[in-house]
């Protein structure tokens, strides 16, 4: 045994270096199993741009794609149900679609590129279910005096044919609308905005 | 204890150095950093190697990233196939077809440089000769009785089998010293060797993608743990100075 | 509040208690040297394996139709599934390379002799299962040397007289090797062994502290209470558990801060060794992961030369060295039972080979050789000369323990020192 004197402030300081040190490493350690869980190739491959062709669209009718495995419905809304819109605005959440759920050319009463076309991610924004489209007075069921709209059998929510949500019901945000843009009349591409690759 | 550590590091080389193969394989010095030498690789690949193997494992997308080719230029240049950029390299030949043609499905080429080893598909590539006995009238000194066709023939020519007149001990024989082509292949031995060279490269790296990003992370990894080891050795032997 | 909180957990339940009395205030001789590591590491690497193992299970697929391609998912699509996938099959090799040291210092220092048997049988069952467990972890890929190597070790089974073939199916769960084998092997591998090998593992670590660690010298460090004066004792603070039962010699340290900093630094050496096979040469020439592996498996093309990976070849050796199947099966078993009947077969009392006979020594060093060049011949191509190296070195591999039997009765043994030395 020697008797030297403990130099405590050495000691202090060469644990605390260590520890960070250690500790940086431990956070780099972490990386990869972090990292890991982002999606994977495969998942990107599955989640890429999808091309829908709208050419066989009937007025009023609904046809579901699916894009990053959620389903993604395009309906072609007639001249009455685009008017209907304007009608129960006061009963909506968020009528003019403050909230970030879509991209900044839907930010309006019709939520989409061309007023004739809704293109929605079919994803219910409270938990996750699909809701369902109900059409030509089914809707008034729910809301009356709206013929046509989107209803979760989960829990009940509610959205109008814009993908707005009513008031009073458990989801919290209008339904999002996914980036797309018209490659031309007939064909949408879902997954970007504009032509920027 | 130092003899016996001693003793250990003479006997593990040993241990490594496994069974050679019979015939000597030439050494294929490949380069994972020449991206030039990928692309011509990957070509020919496309070109002559696809029509029959795949390579299940491994997407367009990324290999055109690795190989630093545009999406757009790689997709018109290398693929043939009518896929999206983001699917495996595959083809579509039906496996039953496969069988009946040529014994055995030809077997996917993702993985095999990892399987044979560089230099054995450098050699392989390179020791097709005429032998009008086999299916395809030729056979391969690496692979004997080989169910594959000459595909390079056109860029090789094809290789026979060659004889000198040799003087052993005095006498003249016969040698074999071994195969040459009959030139009428569009490139010259050099040229040939460096093409297959390029192909070699390419398999390494399919059979591999990450390696470069392996080898270049591990350097930053050891150099972290040599700090990790100064600090740790410090604070150890500031702590046992109690002791000794 | 800090402290009121840690009380209020303490009186509940004994964690600050438990750690010191087996983790801090531990009493561990100070001239544990670099043998001493191993135990430690292969903590570690048990670790590494488990967490790793089940970032793994996260994209595999346990089917033969998709654990191949799983595979390769792991190695190209998941990000850095690569480095998971190395980390594991590194740690693989890594854990063997680790446990050999471990079981070597084991027996060159007497670790084994009383009151140590049921510590070595402990780990001689962690070693078991851990063969297991590699040997089942190494079918997942689906390779061809998963596929071959499964078809003999699992056949190794029909040797047995009667019900041999039976087992062999019941194990197989098919006629052949096949997704359903691949299946179990995956629910043992990921679940059942790992569990065992935990609580065996847990229960090594309360033997030890039972009987405390041994050392280099192989002298007791605990001596009976009263037997020293005051200034022969440790100055350092042990826990009471230790220090009521026991006078502690001088010549002992806390297990912490002191013998974890010395394991740190060889933790931070061995760290440096594992990534740089991992990062620059994680097929270590086709010993780690073998070449043929990169093939899909193929029940109707067995490849070239088969062998188990390169922990199990020197007992592969022994097999082939018998040419009798069924005594070649015992054989294997006996060579690793015998090293299970260490404490019983050394018949001596002085434990570390410092104060043995030279005879002792030369028979460790040859046992040593011997062991790796049965691993040598086990795993290289069969020759003619093998087959007659490999039966000479297995007579020696028992000769090993026959011997020790034989002399550690009337041992010419050095003097034991009373304190532990320099």
């Amino acid at each position: 045994m020697s008797n030297t004197p403990v130099d405590n402030s050495r000691r202090r300081f060469l644990t605390v270096a260590t520890s960070v040190v250690g500790g940086v490493g431990v956070v780099g350690a972490a990386v990869p199993f972090i990292a890991s869980w982002n999606p994977s190739e495969r998942a990107k491959a599955a989640g890429a741009d999808v091309e829908v062709d709208i050419s066989k669209l009937e007025p009023g009718q609904m046809m579901r794609v699916e894009w990053r495995s959620k389903p993604v419905w395009i309906v072609r809304r007639t001249k009455a149900i685009l008017d209907a819109l304007a009608g129960h605005e006061d009963q909506l959440r968020d009528p003019n679609s403050e909230e970030d759920q879509q991209p900044a050319f839907a930010k309006n009463r019709y939520r989409a590129l061309k007023e004739e076309y809704l293109v929605l991610v079919g994803v219910c924004t409270h938990l996750g279910c699909s809701p369902q489209h109900m059409k030509n007075g089914q809707f008034e069921e729910f809301v009356e005096g709206v013929p046509d709209g989107f209803f979760c059998p989960c829990h009940g929510s509610k959205f109008d044919m814009a993908g707005r949500v009513f008031q009073s019901v458990p989801a919290p945000l209008n339904l999002v609308v996914p980036p797309y843009y018209y490659i031309d009349d007939n064909r949408i591409l879902i997954g970007q905005e504009g032509e920027v690759a | 204890m130092k003899k016996l550590i001693l003793l250990v590091c003479l006997l593990v080389p040993g241990l490594a150095s496994a069974a050679g193969s019979e015939y000597p394989l030439d050494h294929a010095d490949y380069d994972l950093t020449d991206k030039a030498s990928l692309q011509r690789g990957a070509q020919t690949f496309m070109n002559y190697c696809l029509g029959c193997h795949q390579m299940q494992y491994q997407r367009y997308q990324r290999t055109f990233k690795d190989l630093g080719i545009p999406d757009d230029i790689g997709q018109e240049n290398l693929q043939f196939t009518g896929e999206k950029v983001f699917e495996h390299i595959k083809n579509a030949m039906p496996v039953d077809s496969a069988k009946k043609w040529f014994g055995a499905p030809p077997p996917d080429l993702t993985l095999v440089a990892r399987v044979r080893g560089p230099d054995w598909l450098y050699t392989y590539l390179r020791t097709f000769y005429e032998d009008p006995s086999k299916p395809f009238g030729v056979n391969n000194k690496v692979f004997p009785d080989v169910g594959m066709p000459h595909v390079l023939q056109e860029l090789q020519g094809l290789p026979r089998e060659t004889s000198e007149e040799q003087l052993v001990d005095g006498e003249k024989v016969m040698r074999e010293v071994g195969i040459k082509t009959d030139g009428s292949g569009l490139l010259s031995d050099a040229e040939y060797d460096k093409v297959v060279l390029d192909l070699v490269n390419f398999l390494v790296y399919t059979g591999e993608p990450v390696t470069l990003e392996r080898q270049a992370l591990g350097k930053k990894v050891l150099i972290f743990i040599l700090v990790l080891f100064v600090f740790v050795f410090l604070l150890k032997k500031e702590y046992w100075r109690d002791v000794h | 509040m800090w402290k009121n909180l840690l009380d209020w957990i303490e009186y509940r339940i004994p964690m600050m208690r438990v750690a010191n009395m087996h983790a801090i205030q531990y009493p561990a001789p100070r001239n544990m040297n670099f043998w001493y590591v191993f135990g430690f590491l292969a903590t570690i690497v048990l670790v590494n394996q488990i967490v790793t193992g089940i970032w793994l299970t996260m994209n595999f697929v346990p089917s033969a139709e998709g654990a191949f391609a799983s595979v390769e998912y792991i190695m190209r699509d998941v990000e850095y599934g690569w480095l998971l996938r190395y980390m594991h099959s590194t740690g693989a090799s890594a854990f063997f390379i680790v446990v050999y040291m471990h079981m070597f210092r084991g027996m060159i220092y007497g670790s084994y002799q009383k009151p140590r048997e049921l510590l070595w049988l402990f780990g001689m069952f962690i070693y078991l299962a851990l063969m297991a467990e590699a040997f089942m972890g190494y079918v997942l890929p689906w390779g061809q040397m998963s596929y071959w190597g499964a078809q003999v070790i699992v056949s190794l089974f029909s040797a047995i007289p009667v019900i041999g073939p039976g087992l062999v199916e019941w194990i197989q769960g098919d006629f052949v090797i096949s997704g359903a084998t691949l299946n179990r092997f995956f629910a043992l591998h990921v679940i059942a062994l790992p569990l065992v090998i935990v609580i065996l593992v847990f229960l090594h670590i309360v033997a030890l502290h039972e009987v405390g660690s041994n050392n280099p010298d192989g002298i007791e460090v605990k001596r009976p209470k009263g037997s020293l004066k005051e200034e022969e004792k440790t100055k350092f603070a042990m826990h009471e558990y230790y220090t009521n039962r026991y006078d502690i010699i001088d010549d002992v340290v806390p297990f912490f801060p002191h013998i974890v900093l010395k394991d740190l630094v060889a933790f931070t050496v061995f760290l440096a060794l594992f990534s740089y096979v991992m990062f620059f040469n994680p097929e270590m020439w086709g010993k780690f992961l073998e070449h043929p592996n990169f093939e899909i498996a193929n029940p109707l093309k067995t490849p070239a030369h088969i062998f188990p990976v390169w922990y199990f070849t020197p007992f592969y050796a022994i097999l082939k060295a018998v040419p009798n199947k069924l005594f070649g099966v015992i054989a294997m078993f006996a060579a690793i039972a015998a090293l299970a009947l260490l404490p019983w077969l050394d018949r001596g009392k002085v434990r570390s080979w410092r104060y043995r006979s030279g005879l002792h020594k030369w028979n460790l060093i040859i046992f040593a050789i011997v062991f790796i060049f049965l691993g040598y011949l086990g795993g290289t191509p069969q020759a003619n000369w093998k087959i007659l190296a490999s039966q000479i070195l297995t007579v020696m591999y028992f000769g090993f323990f026959g011997l020790l039997w034989l002399y550690s009765k009337n041992e010419s043994t050095r003097p034991l020192p009373t304190r532990i030395t320099k």
